[in-house]
């Protein structure tokens, strides 16, 4: 029986600048369920970073949550964390329950502090002893490959592959259940991309975390390791699949037209040819009217600029947000 | 031979007491052909960027001979013009975009320059149009690009402006250092297809650098693979990827994420 780990119900949070907004994630609802691995795709400028701020509920200016709820399985029951402020989230849940790799690592590790530092100040803010909490992460480094040594050094004098697993072990220092993965991968040449996803697998087969939502706009990573995907597109989530069942039949046109446009060296890819999607993602400040994806579809219809298909099941475990699948079409 | 690079070397030389040196080229050697598109493929810190700058003439090499159309670029450019000439020929689309732009410019102003530097007496309105039409061909709207300044432009927007430079310059030579590494899995390909064209109407010669085999495989006529500053394996795109000989070459292969084929050794 799958368990939900995180709840996310009809939340629209958007970038309030002045007199606008800047729609970034709008009407989103899904579950991250305990022990899977959840892909989040979708190209640049859809939601996604936006997305994992408000599962984090790290919401700061100009970002506001406008409508909707976001729930953390604590016990035996859901809290609301969306009706916590920021720093009582904070306090209560970052670390020990959610933890985030933010999609800059240099965000992550300001250059000039030493990794040390970060790690004492972990302590401080979760009352641990300081030296309890340097041997572990001592242990943790050997764990992903990093000498110890280098907690004594500066965050810029590592190489991008080594830098990420200085995130992922102070991420995960306090074994949370959830860890939020924003584009871990996409500064990385493949050989560190792969070392580091095989980082990111241990953690998760030794259950030092217990479900992972891994977003990134490359579907040939995600393919390495997500059990279901949802797809972003223009601020919605436009498709949530079981990964096996989206590769063999991707169900919405935004979904078909990422599959079809990666470029891995494979006799599949090879024989189909390369094809991109046409156009870019829109402004999220003034979205195109009906589906966001209508001026890009192929397939678009008359009601397709008109009104707004809705997410519904279509198979088990299968959602779509497109007038070709449900019955509105007449 | 349009490129001949013949023992390449660099040497880096740091510190100042204790004299540090990194051999970050060692001893390389290819050909390019007129038209040919050949990819330079390691991981990071293989030397790639290191052979891509001296071959651009922004890094003096420790060692060895680089002959662009029959002349060596360090040692025969020497008036002006040449320097010019060589400028308008040879192309580098970067890695890092950020270090292509002046802050202080609309982005547009590298795209003016390309023009300039083309020397053609075009009206104002017709350069404009230029433009515009070079924009278009990499995926962007004008309206989205013109007056911005690099800050309010994304990473892979930037990088596809310095590709519309190369479009309006079609010069014989594009040196291309990641040129997608910002740019969405679903549009490289339209940017390889941008490539690929210009190949084919102006016999434009590429030399194409990632950590991507994956991408390399579906632009190139032959792969160099490079590991600690040395080509350590040479061959078309078929060879590199589906029979790969070198054992590093090999990791290589099997790093690439694969879209129907699940790696298997992650857990
Ligand atoms: N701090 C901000 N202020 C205003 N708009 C923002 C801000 N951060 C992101 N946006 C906008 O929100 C939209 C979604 O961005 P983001 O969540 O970063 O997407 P992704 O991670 O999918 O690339 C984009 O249109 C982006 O320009
Ligand atoms: N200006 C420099 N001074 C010292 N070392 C350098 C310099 N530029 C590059 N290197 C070193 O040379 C090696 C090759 O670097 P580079 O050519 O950038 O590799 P790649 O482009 O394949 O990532 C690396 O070890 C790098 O640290
Ligand atoms: S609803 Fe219409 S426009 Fe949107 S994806 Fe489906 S067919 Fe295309
Ligand atoms: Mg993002
Ligand atoms: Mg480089």
């Amino acid at each position: 029986m799958v368990e939900p780990l995180l709840k996310v119900e009809g939340v629209r949070a958007y970038y309030k600048l002045g007199r606008v907004f800047v729609r970034a994630v709008d009407g989103v609802s899904f579950e991250v369920n305990e022990g899977e691995v959840l892909g989040v795709v979708g190209e640049s400028g859809c939601g996604k970073s936006t997305l994992s701020n408000v599962l984090m509920m790290n919401l700061r200016k100009p970002l506001v949550l406008v409508e909707g709820r976001v729930l953390f399985k604590m016990g035996n029951g859901f809290l609301e964390i969306s009706s916590l402020g920021r720093e009582e989230v904070k306090k209560r849940l970052w670390g020990k329950e959610m933890a985030v790799i933010p999609q800059s690592a240099m965000n992550a590790l300001m250059p000039t502090i030493k990794v040390r530092k970060y790690v004492e100040h972990l302590a401080e803010s979760h009352n641990i002893p300081k030296e309890e909490i340097l041997e572990k992460i001592r242990i943790r480094f050997q764990e992903v490959g990093l000498d110890p040594v280098w907690l004594e050094r500066y965050p810029f004098e590592f190489s991008g592959g080594m830098r990420q697993r200085a995130v992922i072990a102070i991420a995960t220092l306090l074994n949370p259940q959830l860890l939020i993965a924003d584009e871990p991968t996409s500064a990385l040449d493949v050989v560190n991309q792969k070392i580091f996803l095989k980082v990111l697998m241990q953690m998760k087969k030794r259950g030092i975390v217990k479900s992972i939502v891994f977003i990134t706009h490359d579907i040939a990573t995600l393919r390495q390791m997500a059990d279901r995907m949802v797809v972003m597109y223009a601020g919605k989530v436009v498709e949530v699949s079981p990964l096996e069942e989206m590769l063999r039949k991707p169900l919405h046109p935004y979904t078909k037209g990422l599959l079809d446009s990666v470029l891995t060296p494979e006799p599949e890819v090879k024989d189909r040819g390369i094809t991109t999607i046409p156009g870019a993602p829109p402004n999220l400040i003034d979205p195109p009217t009906g589906c966001r994806f209508h001026p890009r579809c192929t397939y678009a219809m008359k009601v397709c600029r008109e009104k707004e298909p809705a997410l519904v099941e279509v198979e088990k475990g299968r959602k779509v947000a497109c007038f070709l699948f449900t019955e509105e079409i007449a | 031979m349009r490129l001949v690079v013949r023992n390449l070397s660099k040497t880096f030389s740091m510190g100042f007491f204790s004299r540090r040196h990194v051999e970050a080229v060692r001893d390389v050697s290819f050909e390019v052909k007129g038209g040919e598109i050949v990819s330079l493929v390691g991981e990071s810190g293989s030397g790639k960027t290191t052979t891509a700058k001296m071959i651009l003439r922004l890094l003096p090499p420790t060692r060895g001979e680089i002959l662009f159309e029959g002349k060596d670029v360090w040692r025969d450019l020497k008036e002006r013009e040449e320097l010019r000439e060589f400028r308008r020929k040879m192309h580098a689309v970067f890695q890092d975009p950020f270090a292509s732009y002046n802050p202080f410019y609309p982005v547009e102003r590298t795209l003016w320059q390309a023009i300039e530097l083309l020397g053609e007496d075009l009206s104002k309105q017709d350069k404009l149009n230029l433009i515009k039409e070079s924009l278009l061909r990499v995926g962007l709207d004008p309206k989205d690009v013109l007056g911005k300044y690099p800050h309010q432009l994304s990473g892979g927007q930037k990088q596809r402006i310095m590709i519309a430079r190369c479009w309006i310059l079609k010069p014989l030579f594009i040196v291309a250092d990641e040129p997608t590494s910002m740019i969405d899995a679903s549009s490289r390909g339209g940017i390889i297809k941008l490539l690929e064209e210009m190949r084919e109407e102006n016999g434009t010669s590429i030399m194409f650098i990632t950590h991507d085999l994956g991408l390399a495989y579906y632009v190139s006529d032959r792969i160099f693979v490079m590991k600690d500053g040395r080509i350590v394996e040479e061959g078309s795109p078929d060879e590199i990827v589906l029979s790969p000989k070198h054992e590093y070459t090999k990791t290589l292969v099997s790093s690439i994420p694969k879209l129907y084929k699940r790696m298997e050794d992650l857990v």
